[in-house]
């Protein structure tokens, strides 16, 4: 591959873009961890070290319910679309059959429409159908969005596959039932997680359609959130936001390590 | 034991009816609704169909019932695509660099900065819009640190103006552009490179010969990853841009909050999602079946 001792391969300025994109990148949320800890009532004036905004959080019962509401959607959410998704990929993998290409258009539909058409579009049909905004609407609109995620991871792994695994079982009288739950779900388990992982985390950060197709029993934490910044930055936003990024980070280099241990 | 193609439809079941009945239906629906008479009082008149939404966008209807040219609207959509354009721009300068930068690296050096370009792709988006307003206000820390050194007297005024949301936009979607420029710069035979320099070409005509044409699925990718979203983004400029219509996003909410017009704000969503896709069939055509594009 490349080596980068050669001198020629050295572009001016490429380096400094670089370093500045970095910071560009994570300038924010450091500052905004930094600020949780804030003790001074006026988020942005620093005057101490305090976890007390926190402890504010953790006391808001409307947080709690809102945290619990995202929890048992992405939850939710994460299994119906990972199983959906599973089976889809097990179907595309196959020898290819007319329609495959309608059935991959569908798949890149929620992924290429614009968020707030998606948004629209399932309140609409909801409100049109008669069905109440609620957990169980905001559930239905986040399967929708989570099975392209889920299914990328799932049929990429599929595709690299050896499938001298599956002609080996079945030379050896495994029926194909057998097969699947001997072989090929064991193979396919890294993608089915790393889908299931996507989904979650999507599922979790969504804001717009969320936003859209709640109704007012069904707030999640990006909602409830959203909701806070409009009425002012307050320390109190700092920290829920500060926790929100803290644990998505934990779960990214999570999920890396985790990738870095089955290689 | 079921025949393969009975097998396979009910493997594909659960998620084409997924798709198809919570997906298409209601983008048909949307479609559909965006030719009705509003209601009074929010929602729509079923059965009377009228093309009014698509006259608004340009039109509006004065005392007399006459219809009297309205550039609002327009305004709105062409702020949304110079905006959209020009965050595309931003990123691709700064997004090609950093991407030519890491695919140089050794491999163990690559994977670090991949994995630090892609978590801010992972943590919400929301709330890091949120950082920026802690940044960007009045008495923010973009202020306090310019003054600091001189650089600004009074306030910073730029919360609340389309150059806080460009600062938004760039930010949000930057790891789009480098990533997809990253994966083909990473495949790049740098051979060809090597085969320009020994060819006698200098630095500045082995970029523009050889990378930039070959980098090109990837700059192409990251231009559409970016311009999309950027110009379907709702939260974006409502929270750096203030409360102002700025973007066709806030446009589109705002039908369904204060003005109370669903069928227009469908027809807005049905005429974002043409453009979108009429973008994608020509992306489609143009580059995926390019040398060296991706699947």
């Amino acid at each position: 591959m490349t080596t980068s001792v050669n001198p020629l391969w050295r572009f001016r300025g490429v380096a400094g873009t670089a370093w500045f994109a970095m910071v560009y990148l994570y300038l924010p949320i450091l500052i905004l961890i930094v600020l949780s800890f804030n003790a001074n009532k006026v988020a942005t004036i620093w005057s101490g070290f305090s976890l007390q905004w926190y402890s504010v959080v953790l006391d808001n019962p409307n947080i709690m319910r809102a945290a619990k509401n995202s929890l048992i959607i992405a939850s939710c959410a994460t299994v119906v679309s990972t199983v959906f998704a599973t089976l889809a990929a097990l179907a595309m993998s196959g020898p290819t059959f007319r329609g495959q290409s309608v059935i991959n258009a569908m798949l890149g539909l929620p992924l290429l429409a614009p968020e707030i058409v998606t948004a629209v579009a399932s309140l609409l049909f909801f409100l049109a159908i008669g069905m109440e905004l609620g957990l169980l609407s905001v559930l239905v609109a986040h399967v929708v969005f989570c099975i392209p995620f889920a299914y990328m991871p799932i049929r990429a792994r599929l595709e690299g596959m050896d499938p001298r695994y599956k002609e080996a079982a079945s030379d050896l009288y495994a029926t194909p039932w057998a097969t699947f739950w001997r072989i090929t779900l064991p193979l396919l388990m890294p993608g089915v997680v790393s889908g299931a992982m996507l989904a979650f985390i999507i599922s979790l950060d969504d804001f717009v359609i969320t936003f859209f197709v709640a109704g007012a029993g069904a707030t999640t934490l990006p909602v409830y959130i959203f909701g806070m910044i409009r009425m002012g930055i307050t320390p109190e936003v700092n920290a829920i936001s500060a926790m929100m990024l803290l644990v998505s980070i934990l779960f990214v280099i999570l999920s890396w390590l985790v990738g870095r241990v089955k290689q | 034991m079921l025949s393969a193609s009975v097998r396979r439809t009910g493997l594909l079941a659960p998620t084409v009816i997924t798709l198809f009945v919570f997906m298409v239906l209601p983008m048909g629906l949307m479609a559909w609704m965006s030719f009705l008479e509003p209601g009074t009082y929010g929602g729509v008149q079923w059965g009377h169909y009228s093309a009014k939404s698509y006259i608004q966008f340009l039109y509006e209807w004065d005392l007399d019932d006459q219809l009297v040219l309205n550039t609002d609207y327009v305004g709105i959509f062409l702020r949304s695509f110079l905006l959209a354009g020009g965050a595309t721009l931003a990123t691709l300068l700064i997004g090609f660099p950093t991407a030519l930068y890491i695919a140089l690296k050794d491999e163990k050096a690559r994977n670090r900065w991949i994995l630090l370009i892609s978590i801010p792709f992972w943590t919400n988006l929301l709330v890091r819009t949120f950082a920026w307003m802690l940044l960007l206000r009045n008495g923010g820390l973009a202020e306090q640190f310019l003054s600091s050194i001189g650089l600004v007297k009074e306030e910073l005024n730029i919360l609340y103006t389309p150059t806080a949301v460009a600062i938004g936009l760039v930010y949000s979607f930057l790891p789009f552009m480098i990533l997809p420029i990253y994966t083909s710069l990473e495949k790049m035979d740098w051979k060809l490179v090597e085969a320009a320099f020994d060819l006698g070409a200098n630095r500045w005509m082995a970029f523009r010969r050889v990378i930039l044409p070959l980098a090109m699925p990837g700059i192409v990718a990251g231009c559409m990853l970016v311009l999309i979203p950027a110009l379907g983004s709702y939260f974006i400029p409502e929270l750096l841009g203030g409360g102002k219509s700025l973007m066709i996003g806030n446009l589109i909410q705002n039908q369904f909050g204060a003005s109370r017009n669903w069928p227009f704000g469908a027809a807005l969503s049905f005429a974002l999602l043409t453009v979108v896709m009429v973008t994608m069939i020509a992306y489609n055509l143009r580059f995926k079946r390019a040398p060296g594009a991706d699947k």
